[in-house]
């Protein structure tokens, strides 16, 4: 388990067009020359979030990575607390779920109309 | 010169990205107070932009991460991330390696900085620049704060990097205009993005409206990771301006918060004129 490892992948990823343009024709191009377990490599080349969560991989690192995937944002929260449910809590890392009750529930109780246009 | 304008604003990907699915009773007097702050902003004819963000691993990772950078390139392109989903089409804008090497050879007299010859903007820069400066055409600076990976650099210093920039932009002529950009509470790309807390965000912003040094260094990132999350320690970028602004008193033109941008969102400045500043 690298958590090191698998945030540099996914950066690497990111910030790199020529990278990505890899990735699209061949998934396992992204994983190559890092030091990652197979069930790490395997993540990313499933760009499977919420493993991908629970690992510890940082949500700034994690998002950009999913918008590529052309994950919607309600998808990419909702990938990121499945892989909790799955996998259990954040294996390593800042991250520590605080509780929160939603942005629905929350914009409600604000008196804010969400998703109205 | 020295700094013409003084500011801090929110700079969330949803703020664009997600603009639709905002409440336009809530979002369009932001949008409003932000473009007005460009407004403000343009009026100071500023010769650059220096705008102090806390960068999302878009140029720096953990192999070499520094507290401190500062952009030396005659251009930046941005944004790194997907344009459809940030909904800011891709660019190059122009930037000023000429003045930056001025300012950071200032800076280092006190505070240790990378310099940096290449820099891909995020959301972080793209999202204020797209409403304060919409036709790219005031040359950027970009100086960055690591708020991202700790160890991250102890506010005192983030103080001191504030207080390097202003006594840098005193020493040249050109005229800068000051933006430091970063959330408050907030708890971003996770799965608690949405999650505010308004009373400290409140508190926050009336110790810098206020000016207060020791108010506003009266925080330790174990308390404010536990009460407003990990974005809350991009309140770094915030005292950078404070310190640049030497006393001056602000005035909060806008806080909302807004659980679809994932933050509460703010527009203020800092009144140069009054005699502190």
């Amino acid at each position: 388990m690298s958590l090191y490892a698998v945030q540099k992948a996914l950066y690497e990823l990111n910030r790199s067009e020529s990278r990505q343009a890899a990735y699209r024709t061949d998934r396992s191009a992204a994983v190559e020359g890092y030091d990652l377990t197979m069930e790490e490599a395997g993540a990313i080349v499933d760009a499977d979030i919420g493993l991908l969560y629970h690992f510890g991989v940082n949500g700034q690192i994690l998002m950009h990575f999913a918008a590529f995937n052309g994950i919607a944002w309600p998808d990419y929260l909702q990938l990121m607390r499945d892989g909790i449910a799955t996998h259990g809590p954040v294996r390593e890392g800042i991250y520590a779920l605080s509780g929160y009750e939603g942005t629905a529930e929350h914009s409600a109780r604000l008196g804010q109309r969400e998703g109205v246009q | 010169m020295s700094v013409v304008f003084a500011g801090v604003c929110s700079h969330a990907p949803g703020i664009t990205g997600r603009a639709e699915l905002a409440d336009p009773a809530v979002r369009d007097p932001f949008y409003a107070a932000y473009r007005e702050m460009g407004e403000a902003l343009r009026a100071t004819r500023p010769d650059a932009v220096v705008i102090v963000a806390a960068e999302h691993f878009a140029n720096f990772f953990m192999d070499k991460m520094p507290s401190f950078a500062i952009g030396m390139a005659d251009h930046y392109d941005g944004p790194i991330e997907d344009p459809e989903w940030l909904r800011i089409e891709r660019q190059r804008m122009p930037g000023n390696a000429a003045l930056s090497k001025r300012l950071i050879t200032e800076v280092m007299e006190t505070v240790d900085v990378a310099y940096c010859e290449e820099w891909k903007f995020d959301h972080g820069i793209m999202v204020p620049l797209h409403f304060l400066t919409p036709e790219s055409d005031v040359p950027v600076i970009p100086v960055n704060v690591n708020c991202q990976g700790p160890p991250l650099a102890p506010l005192h210093r983030a103080w001191a990097l504030g207080e390097a920039l202003r006594r840098a932009a005193d020493e040249v002529p050109e005229r800068i205009a000051l933006i430091g950009t970063g959330g408050i509470s907030h708890w971003p790309a996770t799965p608690d993005s949405g999650k505010i807390n308004e009373e400290w965000d409140r508190d926050f912003l009336d110790r810098w409206c206020r000016n207060d040094r020791t108010a506003l260094l009266d925080y330790d990132d174990a308390t404010t990771y536990a009460v407003a999350g990990q974005g809350g320690f991009e309140i770094r970028t915030f005292l950078v301006v404070s310190a640049a602004a030497a006393g001056a008193p602000g005035t909060l033109r806008f806080y909302a918060p807004i659980p679809i941008f994932a933050v509460g969102c703010t527009v203020a400045d800092y009144d140069l004129t009054s005699r502190a500043a």
